[in-house]
């Protein structure tokens, strides 16, 4: 009993750090920016000001945030639709083709896992400028369609989920590879794509660095690297808008964790790497 | 069947993703070891365009000559000395209990544990740029005096990564056979003592896995203190050596010194992660864990 009540608040505890920073947000978003100095922090100033602050963040350079918000879907959800789709059909060929060179291929894969991106990103960006991509989404959506680490999961997926018969099968039917990729295989390995997506749209969502780095025009930044430059203005008179903004911008993801709470397996991304 | 249809399939299957691989990953990696080896030499009084001349290892000498760069890495292995063991042994710490019988309300503390994977780090960092401002924050400290503020940097970090480590451990605590805790339980083990002598042995892997993790991560650590520079004159914009990479290359134009950074970056993410790899294979034959 004693045992269990000293768990319970230590996890208590934790959480109350854990959320201490969102509920400072969610009470900063509600307040004018004067209140912001003059009422203490964790709790509500005299009047309701989420409207007056909603409509600021909208307004704010011309509404330039909901093009950011606009712009982060598109490079968060295209991009890792992308890297899944690449990254099925190379797992998919890695794990069903015994063709000669395999075991180099994956060699090759494997080792650029190991290698983190955020220290490639400055040669990328030289290329990039030679290759004509800078400050075109193309620049930001194109790198971030390369995941090894997705292919690696992809191809270990494949491995088990496909079985080789029904391959076989579609061949005696007459089925050509390509339409028994997208009719069976894809579909065996569905559920673990969705994983795998999701993985990715938080890395893609998460890389500031890429965009930072790519793009100049405001327009096509995504939420994140408007924020910074917002809030990097240091006399401050945005504070209320970007306290708002990133509020706004992480209530939409929150969601779909919390309903998409089955497919955030951990295990699968990190129980199969043998180390 | 190994025929040349099902070859040329495997070749249609890996041509898209090869072909992004090669141009955005293999191809940058090439021109930074090749602008690396690289010097732009200019002449006697500095006038005309400079002329490109082949170097070898010049730069890599100048990185590990470079006072800035040696203050980063040493602020940056300090940093990871602390704040490593202390995020991991949190989410070690609270996978076991959110494991084992005693705690209640189980699933929602999971759920509050992994919210931060859902925020950006520059949105945690925003927040908590906020949260450490004098003039607004509800402490009442200057945490981003220059005393302070790297461990105000490690705070975000920990915030944001403790529970998605913790869910990696926590999905192998899980897959342990319920009946080996049980029978020990029989035996007369306390419970400190399953978690001790069965469970965390059992999760090494995993727990090898997010040292590796938070290795490389610190290494290239640079969305938080970037955040921070913009409010802050504690953090410079060289506070850590990737942000200094980019200082050197684009306010100094000196992308050959800028590219020698980052492959040196690298290369010691690549040696820490094998030197602990190292360790943690000697720690389990003297068994010590």
């Amino acid at each position: 009993m004693r045992a269990q009540v000293l768990t319970t608040a230590f996890l208590f505890v934790v959480a109350v750090y854990i959320l201490l920073p969102v509920w400072w947000m969610v009470v900063s978003a509600t307040k004018s920016a004067a209140d912001l100095f003059d009422t203490p922090g964790l709790w509500f100033g005299g009047d309701l000001h989420l409207a007056g602050n909603i409509d600021r963040v909208m307004s704010q350079d011309g509404g330039l945030y909901s093009r950011w918000l606009l712009n982060t879907l598109i490079y968060s959800g295209g991009g890792a639709l992308g890297a899944t789709l690449l990254a099925a059909m190379a797992g998919y060929a890695l794990a069903k083709y015994p063709f000669r060179g395999r075991g180099v291929v994956f060699a090759i894969v494997m080792g650029a896992v190991l290698i983190p991106a955020p220290l490639i990103t400055l040669p990328l960006y030289l290329l990039e400028s030679r290759l004509g991509l800078l400050n075109t989404m193309w620049g930001v959506l194109l790198p971030c369609m390369v995941s090894p680490f997705g292919v690696y999961l992809a191809r270990a997926y494949a491995e088990a989920a496909v079985p080789g018969t029904l391959l076989e099968a579609g061949r005696i039917d007459g089925a050509g590879e390509l339409r028994i990729f997208f009719t069976v295989g894809i579909r065996l390995m569905a559920p673990a794509l969705v994983t795998l997506f999701l993985f990715q749209f938080v890395a893609i969502w998460n890389n500031f660095f890429l965009p930072m780095m790519v793009l100049n025009d405001q327009a096509l930044w995504p939420v994140t690297l408007g924020l910074v430059k917002w809030h990097g203005i240091r006399t401050g008179f945005l504070r209320d808008a970007v306290v708002t903004g990133a509020l706004i911008s992480i209530v939409p993801v929150i969601l779909a964790f919390v309903s998409l709470q089955r497919f955030w397996k951990a295990d699968l991304a990190a129980g199969s790497v043998k180390l | 069947m190994i025929g040349r249809a099902t070859n040329r399939a495997a070749l249609i299957f890996l041509l898209p993703f090869g072909a992004l691989f090669v141009v955005f990953f293999v191809l940058p990696i090439g021109y930074a070891v090749n602008e690396s080896l690289y010097k732009l030499k200019r002449s006697g009084l500095g006038f005309g365009t400079p002329e490109r001349v082949f170097s070898g290892l010049a730069n890599y000498a100048a990185v590990f000559r470079d006072d800035t760069f040696l203050t980063g890495v040493r602020r940056l292995l300090l940093f990871g000395i602390v704040q490593v063991p202390i995020m991991l042994g949190l989410a070690l710490v609270l996978a076991l209990l959110l494991d084992g019988h005693a705690a209640r309300f189980k699933r929602f503390f999971r759920l509050v544990y992994f919210l931060p994977y859902a925020v950006p780090g520059v949105i945690a960092a925003i927040v908590w740029s906020f949260l450490y401002t004098p003039e607004i924050s509800p402490f009442g400290l200057d945490l981003l005096d220059g005393d302070v503020v790297l461990w105000s940097i490690g705070n975000i970090v920990t915030w944001t990564w403790t529970g998605f480590n913790m869910l990696v451990i926590y999905s192998a605590l899980r897959a342990i056979p319920r009946e080996l805790c049980e029978a020990a339980a029989m035996d007369g083990a306390s419970a400190w003592r399953i978690a001790w002598s069965i469970k965390v042995p059992m999760v090494r892997p995993s727990l090898i896995l997010t040292g590796v993790f938070s290795i490389i991560g610190t290494l290239q650590l640079f969305n938080e203190p970037t955040v921070l520079s913009g409010v802050t004159t504690t953090v410079s914009k060289s506070y850590t050596p990737l942000m200094w990479s980019l200082q050197v290359a684009l306010d100094n134009n000196d992308y050959a010194l800028g590219s020698a950074i980052a492959i040196v970056l690298a290369l010691l993410a690549g040696a820490l992660s094998f030197l602990f790899l190292r360790l943690s294979a000697w720690l389990t034959r003297r068994g010590v864990m």
